[in-house]
């Protein structure tokens, strides 16, 4: 899907108005001009997304007040995707107040953060709009001054006739301007231009973040709001059998205890519905800390789950899905995939003649690579606000996807989308787990149950082990080198709970002459998501860890083996529907060769372990460097390469790159959730480990490669190849190469966990 | 009635004496710059000062604090401009922000009993706080950066 929007052509549809009070409203869509067979090539488009969906106003007080329609839960866009539209505006930032845009799929279309797509879906609509905007005020003043427009120019907020000396702030305009036609075809910026984007601005919620003020889903507060906790099976495969409320409802504050069903068994599930447990008890009380209490009186009698079929209908593919009785473990799951691995899988992709190629070779290196189920562990636990009545529903909380949600909820509660109102918090973390509104449909249906409004709180505990995880995943790669130690063949046959991690088209593809790329799948029950590139960051720390291992069998540099094989993609590329672009990946990698100083004698004391990767559109890589401290390896430094097009505001984005590895550190050392017998085996953080202060580098230096492409996305990408780069750091750390998440297993003789 | 003094102010509760200060401050008087992140105090989301020192907030009784003096992060400084506060803007720490202000406010006896901490000295001050999204660079440099506007104030 991403995909196909992609390549949707996004000229705006612009509208302006007056503002009660005066001043102008510009309104614009960034969908309206879509061809038919665009439409239908956009699966789940609703009409009215054709139509407006945005707006900037700018008032006689000369305020500049504009719309942020994503959701924002970390990655900046409150203050990124309006300093977009100041930069063509011309506006002065100092006078530009940023507005968090409720959900309305009529008005502000999809609104989806995620995909590392928030930047790069709204550059060219935001840009459109705020160049309209300047050139109607500035009509609006040669008009007024009767003077010819070509002669009008901008600065900060200001139209100025330089001849006449003549000047005036936006503000004394903006009523006039809301009256005249709407220019079309407004010339951009050229990029050398920008004086707004690519300058570090301030993150315009920064001094409510360290003051304490109510931002967050958790901190939204309703009149005569109950708290709400979901007592769910204490595993996975489990669901309810009978419960005895009579001693909870005797604990202070409580309300009731009741229990709900989610979804009717026959309920077509879209694509970002999930149900890990249909039937939910629920406990009602005044406060979180008396429900929690009373939660624990709980008299409750599980059973396990039997096997049952989903509907599923993931934009517009519709598929019956079996979903397994049982309770699973770790362990036995790692032994069923070992034993499906050996088994033949789904050819994805295939280039040349691998079976011969392997059949012929000198010698054939084969390893397998394994990544556990990882918890998103957003440091906000789960939480929604519901009031729902028979006549409409109000939701207030973090969420990623409203545009997905809402649909769900309008079939569950049998209320018209109109009827029902999503306000979106600032998020605290998502990294893809609140993509999975789930926890939307069970708050609504237990406000109206309840018949009040509600907030639905997860615990921490509830919070872990509900799911929804990355998947377990498994990968063995291979390569076949001719006598003289080429390279000859390459095969990945990857699987994994429920899905395959493999992307068939990404690099080494199209690099080597033969090529196979296989995959498998086994059904789980574990319910399971995305989180931050979840096959992406797997393939990052197996394919990259596997071909450090290679270019160390060929008696070559790892970056210049890469370098190597890239250049052979791009002068004569392998096989087609190659996903990457060659220069812009061997671009990253020279980058941080250079920057790292990769084979400068000074950093022979370093353990260096290198790795790059393309994903959601964009390019990094990394070199981690690590030394021995307190007999552990400890990653001192890192150094980023990163191309993901124009950087909006570079010290934002180098924020979340460094947040990026430093996410990637810990997850790739210590992430792991597992389950004994559909038991989550970490329900906190004494036993899921974080990364912590003492375990973050020293020093992380970012360095984006300069150019004039279109932003292309940076929430995700960053993440994968660190896993890589920690991996083969660690192998020059230890001597030892490392095949199986979470690393610190094997990196010291005391388990992670 | 349990009396708390909280931002030099005087509230009276009608609570369960058992109940952790962190839902007293969030669902009983309503300062919720102080963050429910784990209850088991692994997290640091919820440090508050108790009579100056940090204490995790989830697992500390109300009962406890009568009588004491509690600062949230809403009363860390009058105008919002304790050092931390000023770096934390000026090095726009926050990714999130979910976790900075129990970041903060460790952060700020971390300073109060040590004017000029160095790396090491931030990592054990803070080892109980968790930032998902990573800023824990940043935040080390803004703890210097505090510190250093803390002295040039101490020596004017």
């Amino acid at each position: 899907m991403t995909n196909q929007r992609a390549s949707i052509s996004r000229r705006s549809f612009l509208r302006s108005s007056t503002l009660a009070g005066g001043g102008m409203m510009i309104s614009f869509s960034w969908l309206s001009e879509l061809t038919l067979a665009d439409k239908i090539n956009v699966p789940g488009l609703p009409d009215q997304w054709n139509e407006i969906n945005g707006y900037i106003k700018i008032t006689p007080d000369n305020i500049i007040k504009i719309l942020n329609p994503n959701p924002e839960f970390g990655q900046n866009v409150m203050t990124s995707l309006p300093m977009i539209v100041a930069e063509e505006l011309d506006a002065d930032w100092q006078q530009v107040v940023v507005e968090m845009g409720p959900h309305d799929s009529v008005k502000l279309g999809p609104q989806f953060t995620g995909g590392s797509n928030s930047t790069r879906m709204y550059w060219k609509p935001l840009r459109e709009a705020g160049a309209t905007a300047r050139r109607m005020l500035m009509d609006a003043a040669a008009q007024t001054w009767n003077v010819p427009a070509e002669e009008v120019t901008t600065k900060e907020g200001n139209v100025y006739h330089e001849k006449s000396g003549r000047s005036g702030k936006y503000g004394d305009f903006a009523s006039k301007a809301s009256g005249l036609a709407i220019p079309k075809g407004v010339k951009l910026k050229d990029p050398n231009d920008f004086r707004i984007v690519r300058n570090s601005k301030k993150n315009v919620e920064g001094l409510k973040i360290v003051t304490g003020k109510p931002l967050f889903g958790l901190d939204y507060k309703h009149e005569g709001m109950l708290i709400a906790m979901i007592e769910h099976p204490p595993a996975i495969g489990m669901k309810l059998k009978t419960f005895d409320a009579s001693q909870t409802l005797k604990m202070p504050g409580i309300k009731d205890v009741f229990t709900i069903k989610m979804f009717d068994e026959d309920f077509e599930l879209g694509g970002f519905d999930t149900r890990t447990f249909n039937d939910l008890l629920v406990v009602v009380g005044n406060n979180t800390w008396e429900v929690m209490n009373a939660r624990k009186k709980l008299v409750v009698q599980w059973e396990p789950a039997p096997e049952r079929k989903e509907k599923t209908n993931n934009f517009g593919r519709k598929q019956d899905i079996i979903i397994p009785a049982g309770l699973e473990s770790s362990e036995s799951q790692y032994q069923k995939m070992q034993e499906r691995a050996k088994e033949p899988a789904t050819v994805l992709r295939k280039d040349g003649d691998p079976e011969s190629a392997f059949k012929n070779a000198a010698r054939i290196i084969e390893r397998t690579y394994n990544g556990p189920f990882l918890a998103h562990n957003c440091m906000e636990p789960i939480n929604f606000f519901a009031h729902v009545t028979n006549e409409k529903a109000l939701l207030v909380g973090p969420l990623q996807a409203p545009g997905w949600t809402e649909p769900t909820l309008s079939k569950v509660l049998k209320l018209p989308p109109e009827k029902i109102e999503i306000q979106m918090t600032r998020m605290g973390g998502g990294f893809g787990r609140r993509a999975y509104g789930h926890y939307l449909v069970e708050a609504a249906l237990i406000s109206r149950y309840i018949n009040a409004p509600i907030k639905l709180i997860y615990s921490r505990e509830d919070d872990m082990t509900y799911g929804i995880y990355r998947p377990m995943y498994t990968a063995t790669y291979r390569a076949a080198l001719d006598a003289n130690k080429n390279l000859i063949a390459f095969h990945v046959k990857g699987g994994g709970l429920p899905e395959h991690p493999i992307h068939a088209n990404r690099f080494p593809a199209g690099s080597v002459d033969n090529y196979l790329a296989e995959g498998w799948e086994i059904p789980t029950n574990i319910t399971i998501g995305a989180f931050r590139a979840p096959r992406s960051n797997f393939n990052a720390a197996a394919e990259q860890s596997f071909l450090d291992e290679l270019a160390e069998e060929m008696g070559k540099d790892p970056i210049e083996f890469r370098l190597e094989l890239l250049q052979r993609a791009k002068e004569n590329p392998v096989g087609k529907n190659n996903e990457y672009d060659a220069d812009r990946y061997a671009g990253v990698l020279k980058l941080v060769r250079d920057k790292s100083g990769w084979n400068k004698p000074e950093n022979k004391k370093y353990n260096r372990g290198v790795a790059a990767y393309f994903c959601h559109n964009s390019y990094a890589a990394h070199v981690v460097d690590m030394v021995d401290r307190d007999e552990q390896p400890y990653v001192e430094r890192v150094f980023s390469a990163i191309d993901c097009g124009i950087v909006v505001n570079p010290d934002a984005a180098t924020n979340m790159v460094q947040g990026a590895v430093v996410d990637g550190i810990g997850n790739s050392l210590y992430g792991g959730l597992t389950h004994k017998d559909g038991v989550a085996q970490q329900n906190n953080f004494s036993r899921y480990r974080i990364i912590r202060f003492h375990e973050a580098p020293k020093k992380i230096e970012v360095h984006f490669v300069p150019n004039d492409i279109d932003p292309t996305g940076l929430g995700e990408p960053p993440f994968p190849p660190v896993f890589g780069a920690v991996s083969n750091a660690l192998y020059k750390s230890t001597g030892k190469r490392f095949y199986s998440q979470p690393y610190a297993n094997d990196m010291i003789n005391k388990k992670a966990f | 009635m349990i009396t708390l003094t909280i931002n030099q102010k005087n509230y009276e509760v009608d609570v369960n004496p058992d109940m952790p200060l962190l839902w007293v401050l969030r669902d009983v008087i309503g300062l919720v710059g102080t963050k429910y992140g784990c209850g088991v105090a692994q997290c640091g989301a919820c440090v508050v000062h108790l009579n100056g020192e940090a204490v995790r907030s989830c697992v500390t009784k109300v009962k406890r604090a009568q009588g004491g003096k509690i600062t949230t992060i809403e009363g860390l400084s009058e105008k919002n401009d304790h050092p931390l506060q000023k770096a934390w803007i000026e090095l726009d720490v926050p990714q999130c922000g979910y976790c900075q202000s129990g970041q903060l406010m460790s952060a700020a006896v971390l300073l109060r009993e040590n004017p000029d901490p160095s790396d090491e000295d931030i990592d054990a001050a803070m080892a109980g706080n968790i930032c998902r999204c990573g800023t824990y660079l940043r935040i080390r440099k803004a703890i210097h950066l505090a510190a250093d506007m803390q002295r040039k104030v101490n020596r004017t």
